[in-house]
């Protein structure tokens, strides 16, 4: 067993060497980038306008039903000019296909995340069939922010593949996705768990990261879940007051003087019972942006994933490095320091001839050359990743607490609407009550 | 036939009504009953809401509208029903509750009085209301005990509800122009434990009272044959009205139940933004912010049930209940005439029995045993004559019970409906007016809320968020 000297001179121990200056700079940079105007959606209006349902065969040659989605996209400035916008129908998988091009292509960026794929933590009146109009409805609109998000992203904008996939039906799109080779450059899943493992020096901030990550899709979880509940529950409230309806309708009837109050007064608690039906869809809408950022999540532990791994590939490098440093001092001095069997065979059958000493020494010189143009490579990269990672996520962060902040803000005003309408009803059943 | 004001209140009771009670009743001959018992029943309502009991706006408003009816008469007497205690005895465990009185009607030797009673004894006095007046509507008293849920006798939310309904039972009664005259009711007001005990031993006997079971039994197997249209329309609205009642009741219990389990999902909902705080920085006071709100609104959720528990669902309870009496009163009725009208079958087959020629059985025997058959029809014609003047007399009995039976019902089902609009209206007006206050109250949380969120200093664009 080789003893673990640590190779302290030669790795970056994972701490960025940039100054918290430079970092500052950096984040501006990009920011100018985007007030500059270079993202995709100051250039051209993008929505995904339609969905319909399509039959086709699928990959086991069966039929089967599918909803495809209509992507239209015209110049920001066409708008005045009443230029019809250039259109092609995608389908979810293809999204799909996209965003593992763009997650691989570019390790660095937090890439948005897509819609559900299948109706997860809704509360029992909303459908959790992927057929369901409104499920499609909100996954069409999802859809169509991740485009968003992709196009105003200071590098996935400039994406050939992304251009095409917006624009170019004709061409066969997704041969051109594979033909880039994305798939090889994909790091397997053993290999990143291995490294998460294993890396002993990652960035701090990666690993704080992951961490937050970790929690925010903890609590985001079971946010949406228990808000599930309770927007059940208050369904159920509400719905029940729609039996008074009824029963005073019937009641008026054999009531003189009750008659007409009674009346009125079941008219408002129908209009009460049936007014939840919009404040949950509106509350829906609320889920969704929270959703959005549960799934981000995935996104954030990715980027740390392949900072893990890069790091982890480097500290291999130069613990190879440092092997080989080792082994050639051993060859040179003619000690043996530590324990091995080579040092056991030497002792057993006699020392190696010097001409056959000088041959290793060579191949180790020329393998020591090599670690240590790895090293150097495997250093840079890992300090462009960091860097770039970083940079990405801090504009992520600050995306993240602005669209938030307005996602409770308009929380707060949905639950205004809400006790709106309750006061509204409720004094004019009083009055109603008033006139029995 | 003169009837004396006695007969007007009971034609079984033998107590005179009091001096002092209502001027009008006074110096009326009969063909005034009628309108007796509808200017008493204007009397009776504006006092419907005592000091003890929450007025509402809607309460108030049905108060002055009674108060501009009568004619500056106020309340004489104030029954508070409070401060159940449990005893425990060898063989059992009861509740009693304090019954405090104040009163200046003369009838009552003092002008307080203080006295336990348990639920057994507000039975006895139903009871003993109903007997002597069985036309008349008797509020309903709580049931005996809860089948549905199982709730111990003793638990504290229980003896809350029964003390309220018990209440209001004796105020109902105080406020009835007739049922707070009867000597009963005073005894149960004003007597001792032991003094009660012994008063209620009195009266008739357990065979008298399981006759009069078996007569109303029987008449209510032969039925009544003309029933006066007017009755038939109170029945068919009671039935109606007792499933509308039922259903307001059940709706009204799913709509606690429901809005019980909200609040238990929604005190979950709030520390989950409260624990997100924690993991954020800028967004860490805006969670809490948010946790703060729905906490809040939990608070307000709580006591909006509450009131409703409190004020609404006793209220349908208790008329529930008062469909179930109004029933049997109708009943009764119906039994009144019933055994009417029975007696008068039985007058008309004497009535040709007498006139029929004498070819029976009896004439028969007579001429066996050596009568005279002159003498023998004498005879029979006699007695027949007797037994048909009895039963003309007692006849004539009946139709005044029945007159009696159905002035006593009209009234008082005038003065019911009145009461029961005006209970009603002011539980559902009270529910409304405390579902704005919980709104109002939920708006101005989110509001305050809003108002932090937008004064805050932002580094970036102001965005503008319209509601």
């Amino acid at each position: 067993m080789m003893a673990d000297s640590g190779p302290k001179e030669v790795a970056v121990i994972g701490n960025t060497d940039l100054t918290s200056a430079e970092l500052d700079n950096n984040i501006k940079n990009t920011m100018v980038e985007i007030e500059k105007g270079t993202s995709l959606l100051r250039k051209m209006e993008i929505s995904v306008a339609e969905a319909e349902k399509r039959t086709g065969k699928n990959t086991v040659n069966m039929q089967e039903l599918y909803t495809v989605y209509l992507i239209e996209t015209r110049p920001v400035d066409a708008l005045t000019e009443g230029i019809t916008p250039d259109s092609l129908w995608r389908r979810y998988s293809e999204f799909e296909l996209l965003r593992n091009y763009l997650l691989v292509t570019y390790p660095f960026v937090v890439v948005a995340p897509l819609p559900e794929k299948r109706a997860e933590i809704v509360w029992h009146k909303l459908s959790a069939d992927n057929m369901d109009p409104e499920f499609v409805e909100r996954r069409r609109v999802g859809l169509e922010n991740f485009l968003h998000r992709v196009a105003s992203h200071p590098v996935l904008c400039n994406d050939n593949i992304f251009y095409i996939f917006l624009t170019e039906q004709d061409k066969d799109w997704k041969e051109m996705v594979y033909e880039t080779g994305f798939q090889a450059k994909a790091d397997s899943r053993l290999k990143a768990v291995n490294a998460a493992f294993r890396v002993k020096n990652p960035d701090g901030r990666f690993t704080e990261l992951k961490h937050y990550s970790d929690d925010l899709q903890t609590v985001l979880s079971q946010l949406l879940r228990v808000r599930a509940r309770v927007a059940d529950r208050l369904y159920g409230v509400y719905k029940v007051h729609g039996n008074y309806g009824r029963v005073f309708s019937e009641w008026s009837a054999i009531e003189k003087e009750m008659g007409d109050g009674l009346q009125s007064a079941g008219h408002h608690m129908d209009a009460y019972a049936a007014s939840v039906d919009d404040i949950l869809e509106e509350e829906e809408h609320y889920a969704d942006q929270l959703k959005e950022y549960l799934f981000y999540t995935d996104a954030l532990r990715a980027v740390c994933r392949k900072h893990e791994l890069t790091q982890f590939e480097l500290e291999m490098v130069a613990l190879d490095l440092a092997c080989k440093k080792q082994q050639k001092e051993e060859l040179v001095t003619g000690t043996v320091r530590t324990f091995s069997l080579k040092g056991m065979t030497s002792k057993l059958f006699g020392q190696e001839t010097a001409e056959q000493r000088e041959a290793k020494l060579q191949v180790l010189e020329h393998q020591l050359k090599e670690g240590e143009e790895a090293v150097k490579e495997k250093n840079t990269e890992s300090d462009e990743f960091v860097k770039t990672a970083w940079v990405d996520i801090e504009r992520f962060k600050d995306q993240k607490d602005r669209d938030l902040k307005e996602a409770l803000i308009s929380y707060a005003v949905m639950q205004i609407s809400m006790c709106k309408k309750g006061i509204q009803v409720w004094t004019n059943a009083k009055e109603c009550f008033n006139k029995m | 036939m003169s009837r004396t004001i006695d007969a007007v209140v009971s034609p079984t009771q033998t107590n005179t009504i009091p001096a002092d009670i209502s001027g009008q009743m006074l110096d009326l001959d009969e063909d005034d009953d009628l309108e007796v018992f509808s200017k008493d029943s204007t009397l009776a309502d504006g006092n419907m809401f005592n000091a003890s009991m929450q007025t509402s706006p809607g309460s108030m408003v049905n108060q002055c509208k009674f108060e501009e009816d009568e004619e500056g008469d106020s309340k004489d007497i104030f029954i508070t029903v409070d401060n159940p205690e449990s005893h425990v005895t060898a063989i059992e465990t009861f509740i009693t509750y304090r019954v405090l009185t104040k009163t200046t009607r003369s009838e009552f030797d003092n002008s307080e009085y203080e006295v336990r009673r348990r639920y057994q004894d507000f039975l006895w006095l139903k009871g003993k209301l109903e007997e002597a007046h069985s036309t008349l509507i008797v509020h309903p008293l709580p049931e005996k005990f809860v089948v549905k849920g199982m709730v111990e006798r003793f638990n504290g939310d229980f003896i809350a509800t029964r003390r309220k309904a018990l209440h209001k039972f004796l105020n109902r009664i105080a406020d009835h122009p007739i049922l707070s005259c009867s000597e009963d009711f005073k005894v149960f007001l004003s007597a001792q434990a032991w003094e009660l005990t012994t008063y209620k031993k009195q009266g008739p006997g357990f065979l008298s009272r399981m006759g009069e079971t078996v007569r109303a039994v029987a008449n209510s197997v032969r039925g009544v044959k003309n029933r006066p249209e007017e009755f038939t329309a109170i029945q068919e609205y009671v039935e109606d009205f007792s499933n509308k009642i039922s259903c307001l009741d059940k709706v009204t219990q799913r709509i606690v139940k429901e809005q019980k389990e909200y609040l238990e999902e929604l005190k979950e909902y709030g520390p989950t933004y409260t624990l997100w705080s924690g993991s954020e920085e800028e967004l860490a006071e805006q969670l809490k912010g948010v946790a703060g709100c729905i906490e809040r609104c939990c608070k307000e959720t709580e006591e909006q049930v509450g009131h409703l528990s409190d004020t609404l669902v006793p209220v349908l309870h208790e008329y529930v209940l008062c469909a179930e009496t109004l029933k049997a009163v109708l009943r009764r009725r119906d039994n009144i005439q019933a055994e009417f009208e029975a007696k008068n079958e039985t007058l008309a087959t004497k009535k040709v029995d007498r006139d029929a020629e004498s070819s029976d059985l009896g004439f028969v025997w007579g001429s066996l045993l050596g009568k005279n058959p002159e003498e023998a029809r004498h005879q029979r014609q006699e007695r027949l004559d007797g037994e048909i003047e009895e039963l003309k007399e007692e006849i004539d009995k009946l139709e005044d019970r029945v007159e009696w039976a159905n002035n006593a019902l009209k009234g008082d089902w005038g003065r019911w409906q009145r009461s029961m609009r005006g209970d009603l209206k002011s539980a559902f007006f009270s529910t409304a007016e405390k579902n704005v206050d919980y709104y109002e109250k939920c708006l101005a949380v989110w509001e305050t809320f809003l108002l932090s969120q937008r004064t805050e200093p932002s580094e970036e664009t102001d965005r503008d968020n319209t509601p």
